[in-house]
């Protein structure tokens, strides 16, 4: 088992599985197509450029990422998904969080109470190491399990 | 009550204690919660007042959306100055939709657009025509001046604004950028220090001919993600600004960058103002090099997947305009079609073309002649968003064609370049 210490943006304990994109996670391209859906259950990724997450189910898993990109709508379809309860539980940043990510997450909390959990600057090491499928375990104090 | 780690003037403390009510203490500490992650120290008062909001579309999965606006609006707030949007979703008189299309748009996916209009409206919207992507373009008037500061969203625009216009923005969330205009204030760190306007990457453009914008956008978009390229070799392709043919340049450019990666400001050697004002003083000592070269634009070209269901298929629709196109390229695409359907021997396009411009800019597109011979070649001419009509399970399932990057990433579309959508369109070739 590997461990690995980040920054705490918002702290929460999670044992569940990881989903990891080693390239920028584009959310809108890969929330879209599930959150269109009024009867989604489970977000299954649809960017089509993301060959690592492309048909993954992410929903209550430990999302694993450098950061997220794309459309300026981000971090409201962050929000969108979590007060859905469809998101991701727990965002994964190797390096710093991006200004998006962080406004979702933030979103989420403050207007509709749902708390995911963040943590960013777990090192690029990280990215190595994680695999889809691998079991995650957090701890509160940003302490990040895998394997 | 949060805890801020940056300094706030009384006021603004105040704000955030709930003296001026919770709906607007809640937005502050959205604001402040998002400065402190990324350090900043303060917050800075908006010089450039009037927004640019992304959220456009009254879809029905945004189930948050509608109650925080509503909460808004029982606050009694609003955007001092207004504030832009981007595009509708839809345009039944200009983009054709089958009664089925109709049905779903209108009840079940596009079910919330009259009442998040009306919602839009009670905080301020800009007016009928305030919905497009390029809400700074001259026509619109929605334009900052270098140095002001800005709240403002959508990707395009963000990049534009502080790379073309020398504006200070950074990439705001939806939602955010919303909360930041109403209380003309914005979180100072990024793109609003001088530090974070510096690049990490030199771009070196060695082309044999000017680069497609739409492909070196997205190639440095992929290769950079969210760090500030500063690209060399580029201007002796483009005339000095505020040319209109390098504003459209730039404006496709920039959208690439910020779609296929994560771009927010870029600097263009000789050409943009602080790349003209600073030169490579822009550049970090320890930035990276990326070479740009013919086969390297080939290899990111041919690396887009076709998604398709029938590779062959002939297209459905072309969409042309994400963002939304300049009074220029609107002239520039008009002559081109006629050129080709008379090479061709054709009368009319092969393929439905909708051709998207900002209201303002559509409006002065047809005061002019060019609008009857861009009409005749059987081309439509819409304010439409290209994206929020395509990206949707009933539309998306169609072959559909564009010139645009942007388009591409979020949707099915397929991409060709424009001298290749053009010979498709007047019937040179078959998609």
């Amino acid at each position: 088992m590997k461990e690995f210490k980040g920054r705490v943006i918002f702290g929460g304990a999670f044992k569940g599985e990881a989903a990891v994109s080693h390239q920028g996670f584009n959310t809108l391209a890969s929330f879209e197509k599930s959150a269109l859906s009024s009867t989604c259950k489970d977000i299954i990724i649809s960017d089509q450029n993301n060959p690592d997450l492309y048909g993954v189910h992410v929903t209550g898993k430990a999302l694993c990422l450098p950061m997220t990109i794309g459309s300026t709508t981000g971090g409201m379809v962050i929000q969108t998904v979590a007060s859905r309860g469809l998101a991701p539980a727990a965002w994964l940043f190797a390096s710093d969080i991006d200004s998006l990510a962080a406004s979702g997450i933030i979103l989420s909390r403050v207007w509709n109470k749902v708390p995911l959990i963040a943590i960013d600057r777990l090192g690029v090491d990280f990215l190595v190491e994680v695999k889809t499928g691998d079991r995650i375990e957090i701890r509160e104090d940003g302490t990040v399990l895998v394997g | 009550m949060y805890e801020p780690k940056m300094t706030l003037t009384d006021e603004e403390k105040g704000t955030l204690a709930g003296q001026e009510g919770e709906t607007k203490a809640k937005m502050m500490e959205c604001l402040v919660r998002y400065g402190d992650l990324f350090g900043a120290k303060r917050l800075l008062p908006v010089t450039h007042k009037q927004g640019h909001f992304v959220t456009s579309f009254g879809i029905n999965m945004l189930k948050p959306v509608f109650p925080l606006m509503d909460d808004l609006i029982a606050a009694g707030l609003k955007c001092p100055e207004g504030f832009t949007v981007d595009p509708r979703p839809l345009d039944y008189a200009n983009v054709k939709a089958g009664p089925l299309e109709k049905f779903v748009f209108d009840h079940f996916i596009y079910g919330q657009q009259a009442h998040y209009e009306e919602q839009l409206t009670k905080i301020g919207l800009s007016g009928k025509d305030a919905f497009t992507c390029t809400c700074y373009l001259r026509e619109v008037g929605n334009t900052p001046k270098e140095g002001d500061i800005l709240s403002w969203a959508e990707s395009s625009a963000v990049v534009y604004a502080n790379s073309v216009l020398g504006a200070r923005c950074n990439r705001n969330s939806g939602i955010l950028e919303m909360f930041g205009t109403i209380l003309g204030k914005a979180p100072e760190f990024g793109f609003l220090t001088d530090e974070g306007r510096k690049a990490a990457w030199r771009i070196l453009v060695k082309t044999t001919k000017r680069p497609e914008a739409q492909i070196l956008g997205s190639a440095i978009g992929m290769k950079v993600l969210a760090e500030v390229p500063y690209v060399e070799g580029l201007d002796r392709y483009l005339k000095p600004l505020p040319d209109e043919d390098t504003i459209g340049y730039l404006k496709d450019f920039g959208a690439a960058t910020a779609s296929n990666g994560a771009v927010g400001l870029y600097h263009i050697a000789g050409l943009t103002p602080e790349a003209k004002r600073l030169g490579e003083a822009l550049l970090v000592p320890e930035a990276r090099t990326y070479l740009i070269d013919d086969a390297e634009l080939e290899r990111v070209y041919a690396s887009y997947p076709l998604m398709w269901k029938h590779p062959h298929a002939k297209a459905h629709k072309c969409f042309i305009g994400c963002p939304h196109l300049t009074l220029k390229q609107l002239n520039d695409w008009t002559d081109k079609m006629t050129a080709g359907l008379r090479e061709s021997g054709k009368k009319k396009l092969a393929v439905y073309s909708v051709f998207t411009a900002a209201p303002a800019v559509a409006e002065e597109f047809k005061k002019t002649p060019k609008y009857q011979e861009f009409l005749a070649t059987g081309a439509h001419l819409s304010s439409i968003c290209p994206l929020m009509y395509t990206n949707n399970p009933i539309a998306g399932k169609k072959p559909i064609m564009t010139t645009s990057n942007k388009l591409r990433t979020y949707s099915m579309s397929r991409y060709y370049k424009d001298d290749a959508a053009l010979a498709i369109l007047v019937g040179k070739e078959r998609n």
